[in-house]
């Protein structure tokens, strides 16, 4: 349990360098960060960094485990810088502190049952008490598969423990680790593809790898101009038009 | 104690589609109407507006404009053997609220049931014999016909500006349009909205195998429009921001759009939001609903609204449970069959496809509800169903409305879910697939009904409604015989890749699959066999009307809305016509 008290820092310390716009070689600070997290001494605070970013619902240990799997899921590489620097960590703590990550517009009355499948989600937890529930589990699992929490391990055992977790052959005590890896795929993916404005998809990132223009104005005069052709444009976003 | 407020000419629970039509019938009839609406008030102006309505998070994924579950919820088990459970969230399905209810966030394709629907039950019964009609098959002739519903269609086109090409215009087969539909008395509002690539693909591949394809008919206006009551309507952008999404050109048709303006300053109509219906008092010697109790969510008051009128106009779940816990008409039960209320519970049955072609390409985000084709050829009884196993079909289309980048996204089965290789992936075909869906029909089974749950309560302490409900072997078979011939089609367009995907044996609440309900309160010619009538009304209780997909016996292979809007203009006509002059009965059991 030594572990647990070192601070991890490292992502929020990536984060608060994206954010501050200093960063010009993204990517690479990144990854820098992302080994840097797993080190057994804290990294130093670089001058550039003022504060680190603030977190409204994840803790240091959720924030640091969370960094290591947006990244896993989404690797910087030639379409995108990775999922901690485009705002998914950020997106994931905003979405948790959000009404939604309450639970709000969610039927919550018991009596709680475990029903099947087709009957869909029957746990008495909000999403924010179901990530924190799952983190706790994968780290607790990755302890006694690999000896250390997620976020500490090596890139490449990240990798596997995220497809034994999707595999559903992580031996989880409580919670199903697939019904987690699901949720966690799930939200990864909302971070990193919706409107900048939700704290993901900095820099339209994601738009930008898909080729996906963001919101139009309309579409109306291009639409026989473009039936075939690929249309290009730099993406808008609903801060763009604000 | 609810607090008692003075008597008026009628009252509608739920301001959706049928509660708005119905209103704006009633004050023009001079009525004085109110109505009550669970949900919050939304208008084009404030609510349906540049940048904020393109937000897919916001409203596609979190659900803004859906029924709230912390208030109330449905519960639901596959067979009667099962322990119901509450959907804590939607997913299968999305009933909207606020006021232009469902009708904001829907893709707007907008369809006529054909004439034979309307008799199904006597027609294979003529056509194939009365003992092929599987036993547990509870199917029923409509109480109305097609030709009688035939100028109520053509009312509401008017009303929404729909966009399409008639293929039987009085009778005579006309090309372009659809060739199996029934007589239609005038073309559509406005022409076509405009057809994707991957559309055309699929036009002329189902072309080439002898189908008879032509434009998706939708409640988009390809065109600025001059509505029925006057109101313009603006042309469709192509922003490919339909479904669960509000349209910010005032293309796709709400009433919100097409009729609430004209309520709104009406001195003999008044809007009640956050107003939630809890009770239908119900004088059952009198066979009258007197008023509804319902209570303001901004004040925690409750209010006694008296109405020499009643509109149920809610959804589908939400008519039914009213009704029962009211005690009007007779529960329906199983294993005995007996009684009506809740009976022939139906789920649209859709299934679909994707395929995947790396020597074409088009811009997956451009595009609408309307951007894509259909055939007719497999619906309902256009294709003889001798020696097949199964009745009813569906009509098939092609093309995504649009592509979104949460939701929108597809790569091949088997290509990797994250990390470099999906990225790669994703980005190689995004702009290079397309989807197919089949509008299965469904005919009703005696295993699938709704009833009250005995365990779970809504926010007032009412029992939910519990829905029991599976896919049946006839509606199974039915969605493979569909799904073959999609895949007949997609062979034909020569993709790199395909998938089918057919549907699973048991439904389940997750994922996403059609706000398609339909039953509960079914409309019928007498009423041992139905609940209300063929104006709608109430057998139990001459002054409630029960409007929406509740009253209907099965669903057929289309989207409901386009009869759910005819029947609530047929029903208003007998009511403003006939019921106002002399209250009581309009058909006499």
């Amino acid at each position: 349990m030594v572990d647990d008290t070192i601070p991890r820092r490292g992502f929020l310390l990536s984060a608060t360098a994206i954010a501050t716009g200093l960063a010009s070689t993204v990517q690479g600070d990144a990854q820098t960060a992302t080994v840097s997290a797993s080190a057994s001494s804290p990294t130093p605070i670089p001058a550039v960094c003022a504060e680190p970013e603030v977190m409204l619902a994840l803790t240091a240990t959720e924030a640091a485990f969370v960094s290591a799997a947006v990244d896993a899921f989404i690797p910087a590489d030639e379409l995108s810088p990775s999922g901690t620097d485009c705002g998914i960590v950020t997106y994931i703590d905003r979405q948790l502190a959000s009404a939604w990550g309450g639970g709000a517009k969610t039927y919550r009355s018991g009596p709680y049952q475990k029903g099947k499948p087709e009957q869909g989600y029957q746990l008495a937890l909000t999403p924010k008490e179901f990530f924190s529930a799952g983190i706790a589990e994968t780290n607790e699992w990755s302890r006694m598969t690999y000896g250390k929490e997620f976020d500490r391990l090596a890139p490449a055992d990240r990798i596997s423990a995220l497809k034994a977790m999707e595999e559903g052959k992580a031996e989880f005590i409580g919670l199903g680790c697939k019904p987690f890896f699901e949720a966690l795929l799930a939200v990864t993916m909302e971070g990193f593809f919706s409107d900048p404005i939700y704290g993901g998809n900095r820099d339209k990132a994601a738009w930008k790898m898909l080729g996906f223009p963001g919101l139009p104005a309309t579409y109306a005069s291009k639409f026989d101009e473009y039936l075939a052709k690929r249309y290009t444009a730099p993406p808008q976003s609903i801060a763009d038009f604000s | 104690m609810a607090v008692r407020l003075k008597e008026i000419d009628a009252v509608m629970v739920g301001m959706g589609w049928t509660g708005a039509i119905l209103a704006r019938e009633f004050t023009k009839a001079g009525l004085s109407v109110v109505g009550l609406e669970r949900g919050p008030d939304r208008t084009p102006g404030e609510n349906f507006t540049l940048p904020s309505v393109r937000d897919e998070l916001r409203y596609a994924q979190r659900l803004e404009l859906m029924q709230d579950n912390s208030m109330d919820t449905i519960t639901f088990r596959n067979a009667a053997a099962e322990m119901a459970l509450p959907i804590r969230r939607f997913g299968a399905f999305l009933p909207g609220e606020g006021v232009g209810g469902s009708g904001i966030h829907w893709g707007a394709l907008h369809w006529r049931f054909q004439p034979a629907d309307f008799r199904i039950r006597s027609h294979l019964t003529d056509r194939y014999g009365a003992k092929s009609i599987p036993e547990d098959m509870t199917i029923q002739d409509w109480p109305v016909s097609y030709d009688e519903l035939e100028p109520h269609y053509d009312r509401f086109d008017k009303l929404c500006g729909v966009s399409g090409k008639a293929g039987n215009l009085k009778g005579k087969i006309v090309p372009g349009g659809n060739p199996f539909e029934g007589p239609r008395s005038d073309e559509y509002p406005n022409k076509p909205i405009k057809t994707s690539t991957p559309s055309l693909m699929f036009a002329d591949a189902a072309k080439s195998l002898g189908y008879h394809p032509f434009p998706a008919p939708v409640a988009i206006a390809s065109a600025a429009y001059r509505n029925s009551e006057g109101l313009t309507l603006g042309a469709c952008e192509y922003c490919g921001f339909c479904n669960r999404i509000a349209c910010e050109a005032n293309a796709k048709a709400s009433a919100n759009t097409t009729i609430m303006p004209l309520l709104r300053p009406d001195a003999k109509f008044e809007l009640r939001t956050r107003a939630f219906a809890t009770k239908l008092i119900y004088d059952k010697p009198g066979k009258k609903v007197t008023g509804v109790v319902y209570t303001d969510l901004r004040t925690g008051e409750e209010f006694e609204q008296r109405a020499g009128i009643i509109v149920l106009s809610s959804y589908v779940f939400s008519n039914t449970q009213a009704l029962l816990l009211a005690g009007i008409g007779e529960p329906y039960e199983r294993p005995s069959g007996k009684g009506v209320v809740g009976k022939n519970y139906c789920y649209q049955f859709e299934a679909g496809a994707e395929a995947f072609f790396d020597d074409k390409e088009w811009n997956p985000f451009i595009g609408s509800a309307g951007t894509s084709a259909c055939i007719d050829d497999f619906n309902g009884e256009n294709f003889d169903h001798s020696g097949l196993g199964f009745f009813g079909g569906g009509y098939i289309n092609s093309g995504p409305a649009a592509a979104p980048p949460v939701s929108g996204r597809a790569v091949p089965h088997g290509t990797p879910r994250w990390g470099s290789d999906w990225k790669r992936a994703t980005v190689k075909w995004y702009h290079h697939f397309t989807r197919f869906n089949t509008q299965g029909s469904v005919y009703a089974s005696r295993d699938n009904f709704m009833d009250l749950d005995p365990t779970y309560k809504d926010a007032f302490g009412r029992p939910l409604i519990r829905m029991t409900y599976n896919g049946t072997d006839n509606d199974h078979k039915m969605s493979r015989y569909l799904l073959a011939k999609v895949e007949e089609i997609i062979k034909a367009m020569n993709p790199t890749h395909y998938e089918m995907h057919p549907r699973p044996r048991n439904f389940t609440i997750v994922p996403y699959q059609s706000t398609h309900n339909t039953g509960g309160t079914m409309m019928g010619s007498d009423p041992k066999s139905s609940v209300v009538n063929r104006y709608l009304q109430a057998w139990d209780a001459h002054n409630l009307f029960i409007m929406g997909a509740s009253v209907f016996p099965q669903q057929h292979g289309y989207n409901p809305t386009g009869t759910v809007g005819a029947l609530a203009y047929w029903s208003a006509k007998a009511i403003t016509e006939q019921y106002i002059k002399t209250p009581g009965p309009l058909v006499h059991a």
